[in-house]
């Protein structure tokens, strides 16, 4: 083999962000170029590190929930379940029937919310500038239903330790249903636009293939993972909060490219939609709060518990020393581990792929630095 | 009365009107698109200055105009300022030769709706729309920015590769109508087929350029930057691309040059495939009494919904706006205003249906790929004009 390493001297490299249209808040990419192509790319984050999980330390148990919400605040409701029912299972307490349903129902929706704004933002990274406005306007109906709920939009903090705050006011059933009637036509809507698109389906079939060895490897999780045909879901296989109950499938994918990606998360608003009409129609009555204190002294001890959030498994490791404050918590974000994927899936790609793959891989920053 | 008018007077007049109508048609295709655009996608668009926004483009230029002039330290000084001059005096070059209606005669003064006939207008628009590439690519390149230099390496690529197909789509044209003078073009489609099928370009015999038409306009498309060809300036990946340096008025002159290229090659569409100022319908059809028609309808919607409960603030100027439409109507049934203003009616229509065309495109589609763009020049319209051209010369050659 001659030596050809002289050819190297048309390397180009390219800083993206911390300040860049796409990369979904301040992550920073520093994007290694032979003249459109890409040879490699290196993530830089940090910049929105809040020292959350340090925070933790110098908060009671109650007083930590609603900063959970601020990780990722695209789907706080999510963040909030999993530190919930990890608190929980340290203090061996289960929130009543009544609560685990109307937290599913919350989360389902949170977790549409979550979809749709992926969605938007995605279609426009790829150029398409119509979609976003659409997941806004079928957003805003779902936000509503929170705000309804407990008086907060996005950083809802909906949930407490042991059950839940506030029962549910007089028209929620009813308008919950409601965006359940109204949603599915809404996603045929979307799916117009971009599903059988050609110049859709030629930005983002074969973009950013991950296999699912790569993803087990990377510890890839939730629509990710799915999209390349792993069937793995914790509200299947672990499941939490009464997931058990309902019927739901889980939509996969086949070759783990962006577009498979994209319809999995497709099929997941659909399914998540049947899981909160069975919740809804089968709402138990009775108490909504578990038997907690006032003052919360878990045991000393230790737990993991994880959920599945809309972008992957979200876990809480909390830690207690029999005091009113955690001792840690730890937080496995899914958007941090799933990030690490960025660079296999990157390379020998386009540039205009890696604003593609940046988009489908669904992160948020807030809970990628914590 | 006739007015002797010196031809450099005349020559002046003709150039000062058109000019304005080009700027203002610039400043409110804007307007337009920020409206059409917010209208696909659920929103109101710009309503705050003026009734309906109106105002907002002037509003948009003065905040350009006297925002500060930033250049950048590391750019290279001359070719940084010269860049967007050049961009946009190419630009607005272009539309010289472009006729827009037949004789006239206005205040004893005869004269053609056209600043001057070349008589090679479509090679002259051609080499000066491909001089606009110069405007991108040395305002990237002397941007000294990698995003920029991007943007220009790009739209210098793209711009070379689509004019091919552009000039090949139009090539059919030009084997009918056997002149690269516009106007004689437009004169060559005059007519109708059995009494009512114009005889535009695209329905000419021997060969109909409907595929030629389609060639020119995706050409068109990815010639003037705009989605799904606007890789150039791909906004989520290259920030800004070849203008991202640029601020102020220099920034609203690349922009300008943009749209003054849409305004260019809509018009072209028009003329060369769609019978200029011709009706699409012959006169014993009573189509000289379309712009009444339109101009009633107008007047008629916008009294209508000034009277609905959702008119709001806005019900005094719907009703102005009603009355000028029903005026303007009106205005078409004297027979002097007729003859003047019909061919520039039918010419604006048509190429307002692209403009349009252009806009809903923009709120539907996604973008392309660099590599997919390039595909899809060399690979499927350039064979496709190729074909196109040796099937109309057969055509020609055996029929003509």
């Amino acid at each position: 083999m001659p030596d050809v390493t002289f050819l190297d001297a048309n390397e180009l490299v390219l800083n993206m962000g911390p300040q860049h249209p796409s990369t979904h808040g301040v992550l920073r990419v520093i994007l290694k170029l032979d003249g459109e192509k890409v040879l490699g790319c290196e993530c830089v984050i940090g910049y929105l590190h809040r020292g959350v999980e340090k925070i933790a330390e110098n908060r009671t148990w109650m007083q930590f929930a609603p900063y959970v919400d601020r990780m990722d605040y695209v789907a706080a409701v999510s963040n909030g379940l999993g530190y919930c029912l990890a608190v929980e299972k340290l203090m061996s307490v289960e929130a009543p029937p009544r609560a685990q349903a109307v937290r599913v129902i919350l989360t389902e929706l949170n977790r549409i919310t979550s979809h749709l704004l992926w969605l938007g933002t995605h279609a426009l990274d790829i150029g398409a500038i119509t979609p976003v406005f659409y997941c806004f306007r079928e957003r805003e109906e779902a936000l509503k239903i929170f705000e309804n709920y407990c008086g907060a939009r996005l950083t809802t903090h909906a949930f407490r330790i042991g059950g839940l705050q506030y029962e549910t006011y007089d028209t929620f059933e009813k308008e919950v249903l409601a965006f359940c009637d109204m949603f599915p036509a809404k996603v045929d809507e979307y799916e117009e636009l971009l599903t059988g698109n050609r110049i859709w389906l030629g930005r983002t079939r074969g973009v950013g293939i991950l296999t699912a060895e790569d993803c087990k490897d990377f510890g890839v999780t939730g629509p990710v993972l799915r999209a390349s045909g792993v069937e793995w879901d914790l509200r299947k296989a672990q499941p939490y909060s009464g997931y058990e109950k309902y019927d739901f499938a889980i939509p996969t994918g086949r070759n783990g490219d962006t577009f498979d990606r994209y319809i999995v998360r497709i099929q997941e608003m659909r399914q998540s939609l049947r899981i909160i009409r069975q919740a809804v129609e089968g709402l138990p009555t009775g108490p909504i709060m578990g038997k907690v204190p006032k003052v919360m002294k878990p045991p000393v001890g230790e737990c993991y518990v994880s959920i599945e959030a809309p972008k992957g498994e979200l876990g809480y490791f909390v830690v207690s020393d029999n005091s009113t404050q955690p001792y840690r918590v730890r937080v496995r974000p899914p958007s941090f581990v799933n990030l690490q994927a960025l660079d296999r899936m990157c390379r020998g790609s386009l540039i205009a792929d890696v604003v593609a793959i940046i988009g489908t891989i669904d992160i948020v920053l807030g809970e990628v630095d914590r | 009365m006739t007015f002797a008018l010196s031809f450099y007077t005349l020559a002046v007049v003709k150039a000062l009107v058109l000019l304005g109508i080009l700027l203002i048609t610039l400043v409110y295709i804007q307007w337009v698109e920020r409206k059409l655009i917010a209208h696909i996608q659920g929103r109101w668009g710009p309503n705050r200055v003026g009734p309906h926004g109106l105002l907002q483009p002037i509003a948009d230029s003065l905040k350009l105009l006297t925002k500060e002039d930033l250049t950048p330290p590391h750019v290279h000084k001359l070719i940084f300022v010269m860049a967007p001059f050049l961009a946009v005096s190419l630009a607005l070059i272009s539309i010289a030769v472009i006729p827009f209606g037949g004789e006239v005669e206005v205040f004893g003064v005869r004269t053609t709706l056209q600043l001057t006939d070349l008589n090679i207008g479509l090679l002259f628009i051609f080499a000066v729309t491909s001089l606009g590439v110069y405007g991108i690519a040395l305002g990237g390149w002397a941007s000294n920015n990698k995003y920029s230099l991007f943007g220009a390496l790009r739209s210098s690529a793209q711009m070379l590769s689509y004019e091919l197909s552009l000039s090949l789509g139009v090539v059919g044209v030009l084997l009918l109508s056997g002149s690269l003078s516009l106007r004689r073009i437009v004169d060559s489609q005059a007519g109708y087929y059995f009494g009512f099928l114009p005889r535009w370009n695209v329905f000419h015999g021997p060969l109909p350029q409907l595929v030629g038409f389609l060639v020119y306009l995706t050409a068109a498309f990815a010639e003037t930057n705009r989605v799904p060809f606007d890789l150039p300036e791909a906004e989520t990946e290259l920030v800004a691309g070849f203008h991202t340096e640029y601020s102020s008025m220099k920034f609203a002159l690349f922009f300008m040059a943009e749209y003054a290229n849409m305004i260019t090659v809509a018009c072209l569409a028009t003329v060369l495939f769609f019978g200029g100022w011709h009706a699409p319908l012959p006169e014993s059809w009573g189509i000289q009494y379309a712009p009444l028609v339109v101009g009633a309808l107008v007047a008629g919607l916008l009294l209508y919904h000034s009277q609905g409960a959702f008119a709001g603030k806005q019900r005094r100027s719907m009703q102005v706006f009603g009355v000028v439409a029903a005026l303007i109507g009106a205005a078409f049934l004297l027979q002097p205003v007729r003859v003047l203003f019909s061919p520039l009616f039918w010419f604006a229509a048509k190429s307002g249906f692209f403009l349009f065309l252009y806009i809903w495109v923009r709120g539907t589609l996604p973008r392309f790929r660099y590599d997919q763009l390039m595909g899809f020049g060399w690979k499927v319209l350039f064979p496709v004009g190729v074909a196109n051209v040796l099937v109309t010369a057969l055509m020609v050659a055996l029929f003509g």
